[in-house]
């Protein structure tokens, strides 16, 4: 079989298809959202909401209304009871953050046990980019568009927000506002990649490619380009890969991102364990031989 | 002369614990104000009422005539933080942080113009940090990494500047490189509140000193603020032991 071939085989199939271009957008949209989240540190946030929302898509499911109001609705409801917890109690922040998105998460799964029809809904715990409909494709076409547009258009001011939320405030913006967008834009994007991956393993398309960004350069604005185009690559592989070797497609995906974090891990030139070593080995020699 | 900061009768609650009480302080344009006073003491309180971050439990608090929130909409309060608040990983340049100044008076996707550009080079070449423009904000010294935040405040036009321990961490020569640069600013009007604990260098720093433990103890000449039965009153007894010996 040659590469084309290789290639174009599993694209004959409609489903396939649409598997592709789910994964594509999914991975796309969260690794843009992924550059704010590791740089804020917001990454058991994004493990949080991306669990949380788990009981609203039941329930938008079982009233008929669109998954992406479920979502935002919890999203933003497990962040305020976090909130809550941690500032009126004893209780630290990761403790709040593990209680309120286990119990959501919990909650989930207790309402898709009573559910009929509970196959379709399962599907979104795991994912299931082999089934995903002609709606369900458009939803995520939908979705990921206003996320991904809102976040390049306001790329600026979130970086503000995440590098000094008090200038932000000095200069007359509103961190809250800030901050309260990224929140609901990250319940959108779990939305937009349960469909890919499901509700457990988004939060790997949420915090990997970001991180990975982040050990290849210290500008900005090559992050939002790096994570993307790595994470859109990983979607790829590891979707063929799937295809090819009869395995789970959304944990291929997630594989095939922390494959490449680790090769980053230990060889980015910049921020690597191994690379940065081999640089100034390099360095050194250079400097000996021209004296 | 005007008054550019004005904090009347302002007190601050953090939940049961006080942290201003009953604090009146003015400020007139163009003068450098120091502001002494121990850990706990709030200052950071006051810097923070003064932006607007807090609201007070009582009192009232004018920038410029104006309420904080209408004075940080027109952009002419800027604030360099202490070092410790700053991630100095982020992957941002120099460059990008005085950028950040100007985002007061761009457009909604923040796109920079010409004008951006031009005030972005000359806040860098006022801090003399031009040759360093590009580099990631945490390859710079301590100093500079300061002169960077300042820059910042000068892209953005601001007339009332606010420096959270500018001197901490900070060697001798750049101390006294901000010293100068803080003076100059003044000269060309603005007015700059700096918390500091150095207090050796504040005659040369500032017009005015403040002595802050919750309430405002003293408010006038640094050499005079800061004799040490004066400075006791703020620290406990341990400073007037020291100056014994």
């Amino acid at each position: 079989m040659n590469l084309i071939d290789f290639f174009l085989e599993p694209l004959s199939y409609d489903f396939m298809v649409r598997a592709l271009a789910t994964t594509l957008i999914a991975s796309i949209v969260c690794a843009v959202l992924s550059c704010w989240l590791v740089l804020i540190g917001w990454s058991l946030m994004g493990d949080a909401v991306s669990h949380a929302v788990l009981p609203g898509v039941v329930l938008a499911y079982i009233v008929g209304a669109p998954f992406a109001l479920g979502a935002v609705i919890f999203g933003f409801l497990a962040v305020a009871l976090i909130g809550a917890v941690r500032d009126t109690s004893r209780v630290k922040e990761d403790a709040a953050i593990g209680i309120v998105f286990s119990t959501l998460f919990a909650l989930g799964l207790v309402l898709i046990s009573v559910t009929p029809s509970q196959t379709d809904l399962n599907h979104i715990i795991f994912g299931n980019l082999l089934g995903v409909s002609w709606a369900d494709l458009t939803q995520v076409i939908i979705l990921g568009a206003i996320t991904f547009t809102i976040l390049v258009t306001k790329r600026r001011d979130f970086t503000l927000y995440a590098f000094d939320p008090t200038h932000a405030h000095a200069i007359g913006l509103n961190p809250k506002i800030l901050g309260a967008a990224l929140l609901g834009l990250l319940a959108l994007t779990a939305v937009v990649a349960l469909q890919a991956v499901g509700v457990i393993l988004v939060v790997a398309m949420l915090i990997i490619p970001g991180a990975t960004a982040y050990l290849l350069t210290d500008r900005f604005g090559r992050m939002l380009v790096i994570a993307p185009a790595i994470s859109a690559a990983c979607a790829v592989i590891g979707l063929y890969l799937s295809y090819y070797l009869d395995t789970a497609s959304g944990g291929m995906v997630v594989l095939a991102q922390g494959a490449v974090f680790a090769f980053v891990y230990l060889f980015s030139p910049r921020h690597g364990l191994i690379g940065t070593r081999v640089m100034s080995t390099r360095r050194r020699r250079a400097l000996a031989s021209a004296q | 002369m005007t008054t550019a900061i004005s904090v009347h009768d302002v007190t601050v609650h953090y939940g049961e614990v006080l942290a201003l009480d009953h604090a009146t302080l003015d400020i007139q344009a163009g003068r450098v104000c120091g502001l002494v006073g121990m850990n706990g003491s709030g200052k950071s309180t006051l810097f923070k009422t003064i932006m607007g971050l807090l609201r007070p439990d009582s009192g009232t608090v004018r920038v410029n005539g104006q309420n904080p929130a209408k004075a940080r909409k027109s952009g002419i309060v800027g604030y360099v933080p202490q070092s410790e608040d700053v991630d100095w990983a982020f992957p941002v340049t120099v460059r990008d942080v005085v950028m950040t100044g100007r985002y007061g008076h761009m457009g909604f996707t923040r796109h920079a113009k010409r004008s951006d550009h031009d005030a972005v080079d000359h806040a860098l070449e006022r801090v003399e940090l031009t040759e360093y423009a590009n580099r990631q904000i945490g390859q710079l010294s301590g100093g500079q990494k300061k002169r960077a935040f300042v820059a910042r405040g000068i892209a953005q036009g601001a007339t009332i500047l606010l420096l959270d321990e500018p001197f901490a961490g900070v060697d001798k020569r750049s101390e006294a490189t901000i010293t100068r640069l803080l003076r100059e600013l003044a000269d060309d009007g603005a007015t700059i509140l700096v918390s500091t604990h150095d207090l050796h260098a504040l005659p040369g720093l500032a017009d005015e000193a403040v002595l802050l433990m919750r309430r405002v103890l003293m408010h006038g000449d640094p050499n005079e603020v800061l004799q040490p039965d004066n400075l006791a009153l703020a620290f406990g007894l341990d400073v007037l032991n020291r100056g014994d010996n």
